[in-house]
């Protein structure tokens, strides 16, 4: 019998519909993996327990003939969804032995098409960074590295600990959420498929908010079919946040049965950056041959304003982190720091339990809107983060997707960027604009590095095309013929 | 736009983070790099553009001012730090 761990999700769906193996051997297959894995930290919480329960419960479902779409499918969580009754970290001190009451509804929505948890994954703390190296859990490692280089290579962030455990195999698939970047990036740094959905398609209810204007779950994957099947189960209308979207949720995996013949595909003329490794440009261009080859049209855009949008991105985000963090106050949740008096106790407990980037952060936001301010930064970026969307109306008008680097380098050693913030942002140049219009996107791996490290190439579709975005993803994956794995060092 | 000494003081009091006397100057330099940086966006001419409030076009939903959930204060309750008889309990307040 072929190892369980190597098939996609896809595969394993159609395994155990045939009968071939059931949820309890496929999830004890991941359970032992993950044992194996433990030197990537990809996990802040292992629940094994749970896993077996829940793979025990779809096999009896199963037994009676009621299976929903992902029934039997051993998954990962970021631990920044809520998962009723198993600690929830966001990977900071502050929510120290926190069990929701709650269950996010992307969680509900897995657990209602049959899927089990294997675990809670590591992460930026509050999903601020992208290398995961902001995480009180520490850091969630890359299973990828130069041959002969003995450094720990970052998985990228926020989303680290779903990247690595999902390029490890050590998860089928995993959720992940993305308000910069942070789905499309750590997937390009681990050779994996991430796709953000276009903002309002999936329920951010239950998800530890961040930037509420920007924050989205999505897939993280193997192959694009895997992250198609998976959107299709998180996604839907949820009453209980008033940005979901109601639209209806087409089947994705349906899209991957049309190529690309007769598309056109924008070539935005602003992403190619000073400074940029040569070989990102190369990918670039072989992406572009690639779905030439596949019969699409490439066609020369511009996006004026995507050099505004990095700059944007870190006034709106950290203004409303610094709004939607000022409820880890340690009197309802969490850690409390007492101190003197109520307002000591609130400033020793967010000192204390904020790491250095969310303390930053929070400041930024906090004095952005502080008066006197709010005028010249906040709603200067709003009015930016106006021209970004028009922008990409404009080009939408002329084509029906974009294609782009996912990152502007291959993954880095950890250590290498954090004494300066702006550089590690910079990681981020490439995803934050069509996080700022709303936008979907998805991160598809192309190729390696000349140092061997995944590289991936970004898609863009307009809102609520997400059926355009897999249909690129699919071409370009199937030219791509990716099919890299890491060395398994871990493994002792 | 520089953050002197008194204003990171004055900005850490409002995002009620404790912030030791010989941490400002660090936390300055920092905070005014990211701030120098975003600055770039005075280039940008942004007249008579609207600022944007939702990447949705539609309108934010209402829903009807009803109790949908409830009833199980030992579940609201169960994370607090301290709590007494359903009660959050917190640092007193008034003298």
């Amino acid at each position: 019998m072929t190892d369980l761990t190597d098939l996609t999700l896809a595969e394993a769906r159609d395994g155990l519909t045939k009968g071939d193996f059931t949820s309890l051997e496929i999830t004890e297959a991941y359970i032992k993996a993950i044992g194996t894995a433990r030197p990537l930290n990809a996990f802040i919480s292992e629940t094994p327990e749970k896993a077996v329960e829940m793979a025990k419960a779809s096999d009896a479902r199963r037994r009676k003939g009621e299976t929903g779409a992902l029934e039997g499918v051993p998954l990962g969580i970021k631990d920044l969804f809520c998962t009723e009754g198993v600690l929830t970290t966001a990977a900071s001190h502050i929510l120290d032995g926190f069990h929701p009451p709650y269950e996010s509804t992307v969680t509900r929505n897995l657990w209602d098409a049959g899927a089990v948890m294997l675990g809670k994954l590591n992460l930026d703390e509050f999903a601020m960074g992208s290398s995961n190296e902001n995480s009180y859990y520490g850091p969630a490692v890359n299973p990828w590295a130069p041959e002969g280089d003995n450094r720990r290579y970052v998985p990228g962030g926020s989303s680290g600990g779903s990247a690595a455990a999902v390029s490890s195999h050590i998860v089928v698939a995993a959720t992940g959420t993305d308000t910069g970047g942070s789905i499309r990036q750590p997937a390009a740094f681990t050779g994996i498929v991430g796709v953000k959905p276009t903002y309002g398609r999936c329920s951010r209810f239950g998800i530890v908010a961040f930037a509420s204007s920007l924050d989205q779950a999505g897939p993280m994957a193997r192959t694009v079919r895997d992250a198609a099947i998976m959107l299709k189960s998180m996604a839907g209308f949820d009453p209980k946040d008033s940005t979901s979207v109601d639209a209806a949720v087409p089947d994705f995996e349906a899209a991957l049965d049309q190529d690309v013949r007769g598309l056109k595909i924008g070539i935005p003329a602003e992403y190619r950056v000073d400074g940029m490794p040569e070989e990102i440009g190369q990918l670039w261009a072989r992406g572009e041959e690639m779905l030439r080859d596949a019969g699409a049209e490439i066609v020369p855009i511009s996006l004026p304003h995507t050099k505004y949008a990095l700059p944007t991105y870190y006034i709106v985000a950290p203004a409303e982190a610094s709004s939607n963090l000022a409820r880890y106050d340690g009197m309802r949740y969490g850690l409390r720091v007492p101190g003197e008096d109520l307002l000591d106790t609130y400033e020793r407990t967010r000192a204390e339990g904020f790491g250095n980037e969310v303390q930053r952060r929070v400041m930024i936001g906090t004095y952005v809107l502080s008066a006197g301010y709010y005028d010249a930064y906040y709603r200067k970026a709003q009015q930016v983060r106006t021209l970004i969307l028009r922008d990409f109306e404009q080009a939408f008008g002329k084509v029906d997707a974009i294609l782009t680097p996912t990152t502007p380098t291959p993954s880095f050693a950890e250590g290498e960027k954090t004494g300066d913030p702006i550089s590690m942002y910079l990681n981020d140049v490439f995803t934050v604009p069509a996080s700022m219009a709303g936008l979907p996107g998805a991160s598809v791996p192309v190729g390696l590095s000349k140092d061997g490290m995944p590289l991936g190439l970004q898609i863009l579709s307009p809102a609520f095309d997400e059926m355009t975005l897999f249909r690129v993803a699919g071409a370009l994956e199937q030219r791509a013929g990716y099919d890299a794995r890491p060395s398994k060092w871990w493994v002792k | 736009m520089s953050l002197d000494r008194e204003t990171v003081r004055r900005v850490a009091k409002l995002a009620r983070i404790r912030v030791d006397e010989d941490r400002l100057d660090d936390l300055g330099r920092e905070l005014n790099q990211i701030i120098d940086w975003v600055e770039q966006l005075g280039e940008v001419d942004t007249t008579d553009v609207p600022p944007m409030t939702s990447v949705e076009k539609h309108k934010l939903r209402w829903r009807a001012d009803e109790v949908t959930d409830g009833g199980y204060p030992e579940k609201v309750t169960g994370n607090a730090p301290a709590s007494d008889m359903n009660f959050f309990a917190v640092p007193k307040v008034v003298e």
